[in-house]
């Protein structure tokens, strides 16, 4: 359960930051991000196995090393992808509201899917992830390497991001997403806020997008249900408050726990099998309920310090 | 030298607020930009420094030149580049964001900045004391501030600041008032957008009134001080048994000047 509940919370962990980021800095809620997640996870799939790229060219470098430079190459993709999504579809919408830019994005999320899965076709594409068997055995309890590297990269992802903001760009961020007139006012070039944002956002749906391709369904790689599969994540993003990057990790791995709890409690009660199998994946849509109704700022989201 | 020749804007294709505005800053003087509410003085700034796109508004005709270039069509931030840095109505802090962070913002197109940092907080030692609070929670007078030090970040050659004693205690608008004086000393240009004539023509080289998107008149301060319908319509002095004056149109003896229309 505890590799569950870790894995589970590293993938909502992820995809909650990605998410934060481009509306904390933009205002856009994107509902794009499942999709954009599952396109990195396919262009990691592409790079890795596929084209072998740069591998190809890497002669006898160990099998870690090629396969995370075409990770890393893969990332830069979607970095360019998530520039151009931006610079086409969300820039011509600066300054309208946010339930217009908010459908645009619900569009994005069908059009992405629909090319991707094209692409993919019906088998699940493999990722090619180093090491995919091997474990961490520490006496009490034993983690796949894999798990472990997804909640390192999740935790060192958060640390990056947090320090970002703190810089003078990050604070530029703030305050364009704070108010976009007023960041126009000192000579901020909110275009560039923007763009920055989504190349951000988009690389840690991708980083998601692995992590998720490997590991819920034991699955062997990335196929047309992985951009569903991250819709699980928007539960963790209420939780914990939609602009907070401390409220995405606490609100992923928090349920993460509940659904990985869940899902084991069910299968050691079998009087309880009339919920039916899939009881486990429903739990996150039950919480975010119970949160919307009881701290619809989430746990950690501001209130609102607006205009005195 | 700032000047703003003829200037026409229009918002939402059909409303016709600035009808033919000219103005002028010349380097390193003080010029007060006076009008009631809805006369077009924000829209002047907007025009000037950019911001008309996001209210649908536009400039149809007329233009706007710094030290001679024509700077009309110019995107924001290249105006805050060329030395056009502006103080927005209200204020406008980030106030979920500490003082420092709002300064950071500020100073954001300009580079490293700790030397101008330093310099801002010599002009305003109580934000100092404050840098890491929350910028939401200052006073009305310490958010002035620093909307004000904010701007200055950008080391400005004109400074704009909209109605900058708007809700501020008298005592407060007279710091303000002292502190632009200051600004201006060592070496900023300002154009003082105000509603209070009296604060703004205390302080200022040259007057610009401005009514229902025209220049009605303009002068030096004391002319306009001692001008009997400033007296009466901006400074409530005076005017007896003519209470049925509304506006600077109904008097007979105004002199409108059309400096730039020819
Ligand atoms: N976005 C907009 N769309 C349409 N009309 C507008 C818009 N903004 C301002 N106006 C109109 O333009 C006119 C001038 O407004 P402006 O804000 O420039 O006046 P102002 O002199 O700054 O007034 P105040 O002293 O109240 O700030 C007003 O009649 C106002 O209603
Ligand atoms: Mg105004």
């Amino acid at each position: 359960m505890l590799v569950d509940w870790l894995s589970l919370g590293s993938i909502y962990a992820l995809l909650a930051v990605g998410f934060v980021i481009i509306f904390k800095s933009t205002q856009v809620l994107n509902f794009a991000h499942g999709a954009l997640a599952a396109l990195g996870a396919f262009l990691v799939a592409s790079m890795a196995t596929i084209l072998q790229i740069p591998g190809r060219w890497m002669g006898s470098a160990p099998v870690w090393l090629k396969w995370t430079s075409s990770a890393l190459v893969a990332l830069a993709a979607a970095a360019l992808i998530g520039l151009i999504l931006e610079r086409l579809f969300i820039r011509p919408m600066l300054g309208e509201g946010l339930f217009s830019v908010a459908i645009v994005t619900l569009g994005l999320d069908i059009v992405i899917r629909t090319v991707s899965n094209d692409f993919m076709g019906t088998n699940p594409r493999p990722l090619g992830f180093p090491g995919g068997t091997a474990s961490l055995d520490l006496g009490w309890v034993v983690i796949p390497w894999n798990v472990v590297v997804s909640v390192i990269v999740t935790l060192v992802a958060v640390v990056l991001i947090a320090t970002f903001f703190l810089s003078r760009t990050g604070v530029a961020m703030r305050a364009t997403a704070f108010d976009q007139e007023a960041a126009r006012a000192q000579g901020i070039n909110v275009g560039r806020i923007f763009s920055l944002a989504w190349a951000i956002g988009s690389v840690m749906a991708a980083v998601a997008g692995i992590f998720l391709s490997v590991f819920p369904r034991r699955s062997t790689g990335v196929d047309t249900a992985t951009a569903f599969l991250a819709f699980a994540a928007f539960p963790a993003i209420i939780l914990g408050g939609l602009d907070s990057i401390v409220g995405a990790v606490v609100g992923g791995y928090a349920i993460g726990l509940a659904q990985a709890a869940v899902t084991e409690f069910l299968s050691n009660n079998p009087s309880f099998a009339f919920l039916g199998s899939g009881f486990g994946g429903v739990v996150p849509y039950v919480l975010m309920l119970l949160v919307l109704l009881i701290k619809p700022y989430g746990l950690f989201g501001t209130e609102e310090i607006r205009r005195v | 030298m700032l000047a703003v020749e003829n200037l026409e804007v229009v918002y939402n294709d059909v409303v016709l607020v600035l009808r033919g505005i000219s103005l002028e800053v010349p380097d390193g003087s003080v010029v007060a930009l006076l009008g009631a509410n809805g006369a077009g003085k924000t829209t002047t700034l907007r025009a000037i420094t950019g911001l008309l796109d996001i209210h649908e508004g536009e400039v149809t005709k007329g233009r706007v030149t710094w030290n001679g270039e024509n700077i009309t069509d110019l995107d924001p931030s290249r105006r805050v580049g060329l030395g056009i840095s502006q103080v927005m109505e209200t204020r406008r802090i980030f106030g979920e964001m500490t003082v420092d962070e709002n300064l950071t913002a500020g100073g954001y197109v300009r580079g490293g900045d700790t030397v101008i940092r330093d310099k801002v907080y010599s002009l305003f030692p109580q934000l100092e004391e404050r840098r890491r609070s929350v910028a939401g929670y200052l006073s009305g007078g310490e958010q002035q501030m620093l909307a004000i030090g904010r701007a200055m970040m950008q080391q400005p050659d004109l400074l704009i600041l909209d109605e900058p004693s708007l809700g501020l205690a008298p005592r407060l608008v007279q710091e303000v008032r002292d502190i632009i004086a200051e600004i201006n000393e060592q070496g900023t240009s300002v154009l003082l957008i105000e509603q209070n004539a009296m604060m703004a023509l205390s302080i200022a080289h040259h007057g610009y009134i401005m009514e229902t998107g025209k220049l009605v008149m303009d002068g030096k301060p004391e002319k306009l001080l001692a001008d009997d319908d400033v007296r009466e319509f901006y400074l409530g002095i005076g005017g007896e048994g003519d209470g049925g004056r509304r506006s600077f149109r109904d008097v007979k003896h105004y002199k409108r000047r059309k400096r730039w229309l020819s």
